[in-house]
C-alpha cells in the first residue's frame, strides 16, 4: 500500500508539473501579452514599456523556471492587471467558488441519489422514465441556457430570487441549481445501475429472507454498497464544479475563481491564468489521488497492478 | 453565432414577458436618490494612470478633477482646478490654480498637489500605462501656492486637450503615503463623487461629495449615491435592468437595444461616439505584390462599399458616414476631401482599367464588429473582389500587422475622447507598423501640425494631409460607431460622443 501510494503521489506531481508547463507555453503562444496588457489603442512605445516592465522580453524557459521556483514558495507573482499578488486575489475568490461548488454538489446529490434509488426499485415504470427524462434533459441542455431559463422564470417572471451577484445566500440558489443540475445525470445513472446490480445480489436476497424490513435492506445493505463508486464520481464532479463554474459565474455575475479565470484570459493576465489553471488541475490531481487510494483500500486487487 | 441568435431569442422572450404580463415595480431607487448601473468590465484599479479602460476614465471624471474642463456640449475649455492658463512660449504653460478646494480626505488642494502629480506621472520610471497622456510633460514647477508652470518636451498643441480630462490631479501627501497600489483601492480626489466602497470585480459605491466646490463647471451632483456593479454577461444585465435591479446600462448590442426600445419603462438612446471605423490598405506592397498598390484598385474598393447603408441599417442610431480620416468634431478635421459615394459600376470600371476585370482574391482582417465586416465582404463580392474574412483578437491582429501579413483590414479608433486630430490621424501615418500608406509627405504634414501651436498653421497642414489621404485612397473611412444606452425613463441622462457618461450631470426626474 505504501509503494502504491508513493507511486500514485509521484504520478500526481508529474501531472501537475506537465500541466503547468504546457499551459505556460500555450499562453505565451496565444498572443503577445504586452499588447493585451497595454490596451487596444496603445502605441508601440506604450507596449515596449509594458514588455520590459513585466520581464516579458526574457527567454520563455527562464520565465517558466523563475515562475515555478516562486510558485513552490506560494508566490505566484504580481498580477500585472491588478498590480496585486495573485494568491491574494485568488484566495479572496476561492471561498465563493467553493461555496457555489458545495451548494451545487449538495443539490445534485439530493436530487440524483433519491431519483436513482427510486428508479432502481421500480425499473421500467413511470418513475424510472421520469428519472431518465430529467437526466437526459440535464445532459442535453447547456448550462448557460439553463441558467438563463432560471433567470427568466425565477428572476423576471416570479421575482422570487435575485438574478445576479453573491451578497446573500439567496444569490447562490439559482447558480447552484444551474451548476448542480449538470452533474445530476451521471450521479443518478450510476446510483441506479449500482442499485440494480446490488439488489439482485445474493446477500440482499438473504437479508430479505431473514425477514428484515424493506427500508433497512434498501438503505443499510443495498445503498451502502451501491454508493461506493458514486463517491469517487462525486470527487470528480466536485473538481469539475470548481473549475467548470466559469459559465455559471459569468451569467450570474458571481465573483469567483471561474469568473476571474474567464476575465484573466481575455485580458492576458498571464500570472493569474497560470495560477488558476494550476489550482484547478491541482484540485483534480488531489481528488483523483484520494479516490485512487480509496479504491485501492476497498479493492486490494488494484494495489497489485 | 448560435449563441448570438440564442441571446436574441432570450431578450425577445424577456421583452414579451415584462412588456405584456408584468408591470415594473415602483422605482425604489428614485425615492432613495440612488443610481444603480453596471458594466461588463472588472476594473483593476481606480488609479487612472494605471488602467487603460474607458471605465477607468468614467471613474476618473467623477472622483477626480483635472486642471481644465472641456464642456461636453460646446467643446469649450472651462476652468476647473486651474482658473486660468496661458502659453509663455510653445513649450511652456503657466496656470493659476483655484483656491479653497479640498480633497475628499480633507487635504487642501494647492500647487504642491499639481506639481507632485505631474512630476510623478511624467517620470518614465513610474511606468504609467497610457504613456501618451503624460509623456509630453517634461516637468512641473511651483511658482507660488496657487500657481504652477508646466514645461513640455517640445511644442505640443494638444496639451490643453489632455489636461482637460486625461490628467487628473491627486493629493500629494496621501498618494506619497499609499502609493499606486493603495490608491487604486482607496482613491481620493476633489471630484463631485467620492468612493466609499471598492469590492474588486463586484461593485464600487460612490457618494455625493457634499463639499464639492461651488464654481465647478461640472455643476453640483444631484444623485446622492451611485452603485456600480460588474456583470460580465450582457443578457443578465438586461434582465436586471428590466426587473429594476439596475437603472442604467450602456454598450448594449444593437439587436438587443432594438428590443429594449419596445419597453415603456425604459429609454434607449443610440448615441454617436467618437469611434470611427476605416479600411486600411497596403499601399507600398509590404505584404508582397498586392493589387492594393494600384490606386485604381483602392478607389474601386472605396466606390464598392455602400457605407451609408451599413451605417443606417447595421450600426443604426446616430451613426453617420465619415469621409476624412478623423472624427468630424476634432480640431483640424475637415469634410472637404474627395468623397467616394457608392458606385459599383465605377468600381468595376476602375478594376478593369487596373487589369482586374475578373476581380481578385484577398484576405480581409479585422478584430471587432464582425457583422460590419461581413457586409463589406458582400459589397466587395458584388464587384468581383473575393475577400476572405480573418477576424482575430486585437493582439493577434497587431502581431499579424507587424509581421507584414495584413494587406486589407477594418480597424477602428476611438481617440480616447480627445477632440484633436493628432490623436487619430497622427497615430496612423507615422511610418510605423500601423501606417499602411508610408507617404513621407503625409507624415511630414502631420508632424508639423502635431508640433505647432499656431492654430491656422495646424489647420492648413492637416487639411493637406487629409486631402492627400482621400485622393490616394490610403484609407476608406467608414462611419462613426454608436453606443447604445438603456436606462430608466425617469432618469434624466444625456450621452456625449466620447461615450463617457456624466452622472454628475444626471438626475432623477
Amino acid at each position: 500500500m505504501i509503494a502504491y501510494t508513493l507511486k500514485r503521489f509521484g504520478l500526481a506531481v508529474l501531472v501537475a508539473i506537465t500541466v503547468s508547463f504546457v499551459t505556460f507555453m500555450l499562453l505565451r503562444f496565444s498572443g503577445d501579452p504586452a499588447v493585451a496588457l497595454a490596451g487596444a489603442d496603445a502605441t508601440p512605445e506604450d507596449i515596449e514599456v509594458v514588455r520590459v516592465t513585466y520581464g516579458l522580453d526574457r527567454p520563455l524557459l527562464i520565465q517558466y523556471i523563475d515562475w515555478g521556483r516562486r510558485a513552490l514558495k506560494g508566490d505566484f507573482g504580481i498580477s500585472p492587471y491588478f498590480n496585486q499578488p495573485v494568491e491574494k486575489i485568488i484566495g479572496n475568490r476561492l471561498t465563493i467558488t467553493m461555496t457555489l461548488g458545495a451548494c451545487a454538489l449538495s443539490f445534485a446529490v439530493l436530487l440524483a441519489i433519491p431519483m436513482g434509488v427510486l428508479a432502481a426499485i421500480r425499473p421500467n415504470t413511470w418513475i424510472d422514465r421520469l428519472a431518465l427524462t430529467v437526466s437526459v434533459i440535464g445532459q442535453a441542455m447547456p448550462s448557460f441556457f439553463f441558467g438563463l431559463i432560471l433567470i427568466i422564470v425565477f428572476g423576471v417572471m416570479l421575482r422570487w430570487l435575485p438574478i445576479s451577484g453573491s451578497s446573500t445566500w439567496k444569490h447562490f440558489i439559482l447558480p447552484a441549481v444551474a451548476l448542480g443540475y449538470y452533474a445530476t445525470p451521471a450521479i443518478m445513472r450510476l446510483t441506479r445501475s449500482g442499485m440494480l446490480e446490488v439488489l439482485g445480489a445474493d446477500y440482499i436476497r438473504t437479508a430479505r429472507a431473514k425477514g428484515l424490513r424493506a427500508g433497512k435492506v434498501l438503505f443499510k445493505h443495498a445503498l451502502r454498497n451501491a454508493i461506493i463508486p458514486v463517491v469517487s464520481l462525486l470527487a470528480v464532479q466536485f473538481g469539475f464544479m470548481l473549475g467548470g463554474s466559469l459559465v455559471i459565474e459569468t451569467i450570474f455575475a458571481i465573483n469567483g475563481v471561474g469568473f476571474l479565470g474567464y476575465e484573466s484570459i481575455s485580458r492576458a493576465d498571464l500570472p493569474m491564468v497560470q495560477a488558476i489553471v494550476l489550482l484547478v488541475s491541482m484540485f483534480y490531481v488531489v481528488l483523483t489521488f484520494f479516490s485512487d487510494l480509496l479504491n485501492a483500500f476497498l479493492d486490494p486487487r488494484l494495489r497489485v497492478q | 453565432m448560435a449563441r448570438r441568435s440564442f441571446r436574441n431569442i432570450f431578450v425577445m422572450v424577456l421583452v414579451l414577458i415584462v412588456g405584456l404580463a408584468w408591470v415594473l415595480p415602483a422605482f425604489a431607487d428614485k425615492s432613495s436618490n440612488t443610481l444603480n448601473f453596471a458594466w461588463t468590465k472588472e476594473l483593476e484599479t481606480l488609479d487612472r494612470y494605471y488602467n487603460t479602460a474607458r471605465e477607468g476614465m468614467i471613474v476618473s471624471r467623477h472622483v477626480y478633477d483635472d486642471l481644465i474642463y472641456r464642456d461636453p456640449q460646446t467643446w469649450e475649455y472651462k476652468p476647473l482646478l486651474a482658473t486660468s492658463w496661458k502659453w509663455i512660449d510653445p513649450s511652456t504653460m503657466e496656470l493659476e490654480l483655484r483656491k479653497g478646494v479640498v480633497f475628499h480626505n480633507g487635504e487642501k488642494f494647492d500647487a504642491d498637489d499639481v506639481v507632485y502629480t505631474l512630476n510623478f506621472v511624467s517620470n518614465p520610471e513610474n511606468k504609467v500605462l497610457v504613456q501618451r497622456n503624460v509623456n509630453w510633460i517634461k516637468k512641473a514647477e511651483k511658482l507660488g501656492t496657487y500657481k504652477v508652470r508646466i514645461l513640455l518636451h517640445k511644442p505640443f498643441p494638444a496639451a490643453l486637450e489632455y489636461l482637460a480630462g486625461n490628467v487628473p490631479i491627486y493629493p500629494n501627501e496621501y498618494y506619497a503615503k499609499v502609493g499606486p497600489q493603495g490608491f487604486g483601492l482607496k482613491p481620493v480626489g476633489t471630484g463631485p463623487y467620492k468612493v466609499v466602497t471598492v469590492e474588486q470585480g463586484k461593485r464600487i459605491v460612490f457618494e455625493k461629495n457634499a463639499d464639492y466646490f461651488k464654481d465647478s463647471p461640472k455643476g453640483q451632483p444631484a444623485i446622492d449615491r451611485i452603485v456600480q456593479r460588474t456583470i460580465p454577461e450582457m443578457t443578465t444585465m438586461v434582465a436586471e435592468l428590466m426587473t429594476g435591479g439596475l437603472d442604467w446600462i450602456y454598450m448594449v448590442p444593437t439587436d438587443q437595444a432594438e428590443k429594449l426600445e419596445k419597453l415603456p419603462s425604459l429609454n434607449v438612446v443610440r448615441a454617436e461616439t467618437m469611434r470611427i471605423g476605416f479600411l486600411q490598405m497596403d499601399v507600398t506592397g509590404r505584404t508582397g505584390d498586392t493589387p492594393l498598390k494600384d490606386v485604381r484598385v483602392r478607389k474601386a474598393i472605396c466606390y464598392a462599399v455602400d457605407r451609408e447603408a451599413i451605417a443606417k441599417n447595421l450600426v443604426g442610431g446616430q451613426s453617420r458616414v465619415v469621409h476624412a480620416a478623423c472624427y468630424p468634431s476634432q480640431f483640424g478635421c475637415i469634410d472637404t476631401v474627395t468623397k467616394y459615394d457608392y458606385d459599383p459600376a465605377r468600381a468595376k470600371q476602375l478594376l478593369t482599367e487596373a487589369g482586374y476585370t475578373n476581380g481578385f482574391e484577398i484576405d480581409f482582417y479585422g478584430y471587432r464588429d464582425r457583422p460590419y465586416g461581413e457586409a463589406i465582404v458582400g459589397y466587395l463580392r458584388e464587384v468581383g473582389i473575393k475577400a476572405n474574412m480573418k477576424w482575430l483578437k486585437y493582439s493577434a491582429l497587431r502581431d499579424a500587422t507587424k509581421s507584414d501579413k495584413v494587406a486589407l483590414v477594418m480597424n477602428t479608433w476611438g481617440s480616447y475622447g480627445v477632440n484633436d486630430i493628432s490623436n487619430i490621424t497622427g497615430q496612423h501615418f507615422r511610418m510605423e507598423y500601423n501606417d499602411f500608406a508610408r507617404d513621407q509627405a503625409v507624415t511630414d504634414w502631420l508632424n508639423e501640425g502635431d508640433n505647432s501651436i499656431d492654430d491656422a498653421k495646424r489647420r492648413e497642414v492637416y487639411s493637406k494631409a487629409l486631402k492627400r489621404i482621400a485622393d490616394q485612397a490610403y484609407w476608406l473611412p467608414l462611419f462613426s460607431w454608436v453606443a447604445n444606452y438603456a436606462f430608466d425613463k425617469d432618469l434624466d441622462f444625456t450621452p456625449y460622443p466620447d461615450a463617457v457618461p456624466r452622472f454628475f450631470l444626471t438626475a432623477w426626474k
